[in-house]
């Protein structure tokens, strides 16, 4: 797995890989580097907003691994985003202790404001970093285990299994909105304090969220590209193209679509959870479907089954939506559409693949 | 489907699951009373086959005869309404799935050529080759020297050497049913199922892949469906007709030829 992770890279991988880690260590390098007034440095709210685009990045990344390489048009990848975001939204809560406007050491304020005496059994554990993290992976993980396990066993596929998915995210969306459920209903999570006792709005831990979405983001690119580059890769893209031929070459399809589907959940997972901190909140709505559907159009317009163009679209796709929504907040979404259905009529395959074939015309 | 089973099946080594499938009384594979059908169809009716080691058996007959229910019976895609399908004396196919069947050693071409476009002539035989099919070890897999060579002889066994590295997609039609065959013998089948191996193909094309076949009797047990008349009296030494979902006779391409009931049913609906 190792030499894999480095080789089968061509020209466009390169470039990424290496544009990505100039990013990741130059970007926080001059901003520590240089004085506030500098043009070099970054403010927190920019650190913040591209810190964002890269976590979007990634999960427009594990959900090509889903759908361009295995076809699965998975219209719920912002239900792992989601939970995956919660999980760091608990752990941050548990840090705010007593300095909530409740000033309960133990509960945080929405469960006061509920008269809840004790925190429920899935709180506990969650304020320790390392569970945190474990979970991080865990929960989004197991979810598409299970939800995964019973539909590909089942052999749901094509546009049942989209819908399916869609439903999933709608039912979490109406279950997490419930105060009952103790994840703070419609307010969400929010009014974090510190993260391993660092202050969350310092600039140090801006800058290292940012760092680590930039460490998170190359170093799940290079994990993808070595997946789709093994044996298993291969099987998962003839799975693709033809499902009931791979079944008889002894494969077990919902096994590999099983494998693929819990990866990407949990880069999925992990994205959310570093998306968090940098924009301070997490509520029901990152569940709506509508978020899910964004990211199947920032991996279409990227260009999907080639990864780098999934990263590409998601950060395009949002810095056009933090300067249009600023400009134009009314048109967004129906600028967002068109592009859409204009990518997909007159670029299949996507502003890596017109890319590809433009740079293929010139050395030819 | 049993589970343990069809989990034993996919780790035992190919010279093992010979020792398992006992085919000493002869035959390799058994159909016994089955039936299939459709909606009230009965797209197989009772019958009974027997297919010994070794052999190269034609299946034949006309539109709707049920020879391709009964590949996927053979196969699992199709589970009979009743009747009972043995591979050797002792698997009991009935109770194994389509990949669990395939590691066994039953391996199917389909009647159109279903190669994987987006891979490699290379990939698409190492995806085919026989070894241990789960989701880690098939990430962590390696081709060992061996592997490579076993690929190397099929490429040369399917004359497919110098497209070795080409896109499966861009090979003609009959080289992609050779591929096919190809990706057949790296599953190192004890039974290969071959449909319609030469529908699409040019003249030279059909005595290639006869040669092909013949070459290969022996080493595997061969079951043959096809349409092409001369085609079955170059490589057959036994045919069974098929009609309505049953048997209707067996027996060299002389005799079948001769038969009244067959002239009947197949030869003279088609003159």
């Amino acid at each position: 797995m190792k030499h894999l992770l480095f080789a089968h890279h061509d020209k466009f991988s390169r470039t990424i890989v290496l544009a990505l880690a100039i990013l990741t260590i130059g970007i926080p390098l001059l901003t520590l580097l240089t004085p506030v007034e500098s043009v070099f440095h970054c403010s927190a709210y920019t650190l913040s907003l591209l810190g964002k685009y890269l976590t979007f990045a990634l999960v427009g990344l594990s959900l090509d691994l889903v759908w361009g390489y295995c076809g699965i048009l998975a219209l719920g990848q912002g239900a792992f985003f989601a939970l995956g975001g919660y999980v760091m939204g608990m752990y941050l809560m548990r840090q705010i202790g007593a300095r909530g406007v409740y000033g309960n050491p133990e509960l945080p304020d929405f469960m006061v404001f509920l008269n809840w005496q004790e925190l429920p059994w899935y709180w506990l554990g969650v304020n320790h970093f390392g569970v945190m993290l474990l979970l991080v992976g865990l929960v989004p993980g197991l979810l598409a285990w299970v939800f995964g396990g019973l539909a590909f066993r089942s052999r749901v596929t094509g546009v049942y299994l989209s819908i399916i998915t869609q439903a999933l995210t709608y039912a979490l969306l109406l279950a997490f909105f419930r105060n009952e459920m103790g994840f703070g209903g419609n307010n969400g999570l929010t009014d974090f304090k510190d993260i391993l006792g660092f202050n969350c709005q310092s600039e140090a831990v801006r800058v290292a969220l940012f760092f680590l979405s930039g460490l998170a983001l190359l170093g799940s690119y290079l994990l993808c590209h070595a997946v789709v580059h093994s044996k298993l890769g291969r099987v998962v893209m003839a799975i693709r193209d033809q499902e009931a031929r791979v079944r008889f070459l002894g494969y077990r399809v919902e096994l590999f679509k099983l494998w693929i589907f819990v990866f990407a959940a949990i880069l999925a997972g992990i994205a959310g959870a570093l998306y968090v901190p940098q924009v301070g909140i997490i509520n029901p709505s990152e569940f709506s479907p509508l978020n899910s559907l964004e990211i199947v159009i920032w991996v279409a317009i990227g260009g999907r089954g080639t990864l780098y163009g999934a990263i590409i679209g998601a950060i395009l796709v949002n810095y056009g939506k933090t300067v249009l929504t600023g400009l134009l907040p009314e048109a967004w979404l129906y600028i967002l559409g068109s592009l859409f259905v204009l990518v997909t009529l007159l670029l299949p395959q996507g502003l890596v693949g017109w890319l590809r074939s433009y740079t293929k015309e010139r050395s030819a | 489907m049993n589970r343990q089973l069809a989990q034993t099946l996919a780790a035992t080594p190919l010279p093992a699951i010979d020792a398992m499938l006992d085919t000493r009384h002869g035959p390799i594979l058994y159909l016994e009373d089955v039936s299939v059908s459709f909606d009230g169809f009965k797209a197989l009716n009772h019958l009974s086959l027997y297919i010994t080691t070794g052999e190269l058996r034609c299946l034949i007959g006309p539109n709707g005869a049920g020879k391709t229910t009964l590949m996927d019976v053979i196969t699992g895609k199709t589970r009979p309404d009743s009747g009972a399908v043995f591979f050797g004396q002792r698997i009991d196919l009935l109770e194994l799935d389509e990949p669990a069947i395939a590691q066994a050693g039953i391996c199917r071409k389909f009647q159109k050529p279903s190669v994987f476009e987006a891979l490699t002539v290379f990939e698409n035989l190492e995806l085919a080759l026989h070894t241990n099919k789960n989701p880690w070890h098939t990430l962590f897999f390696c081709l060992t020297p061996r592997q490579r060579e076993r690929i190397d002889e099929v490429l040369i066994t399917i004359g497919l050497r110098n497209h070795s590295q080409h896109f499966a997609g861009i090979l003609s039609h009959g080289q992609k049913q050779w591929l096919e065959i190809g990706m057949l013998l790296m599953q190192e089948p004890k039974v290969m199922l071959v449909d319609e191996p030469i529908a699409g193909m040019t003249q030279h094309e059909i005595e290639r892949t006869a040669e092909l076949l013949l070459s290969l009797q022996g080493q595997h047990t061969i079951v043959v469906v096809e349409h092409d008349m001369a085609f079955i009296r170059t490589i057959a030494d036994k045919v069974t007709v098929l009609h309505e979902g049953a048997v209707l006779t067996e027996g060299t391409m002389d005799e079948i030829h001769n038969d009244s009931r067959v002239i009947q049913v197949y030869l003279g609906a088609a003159c």
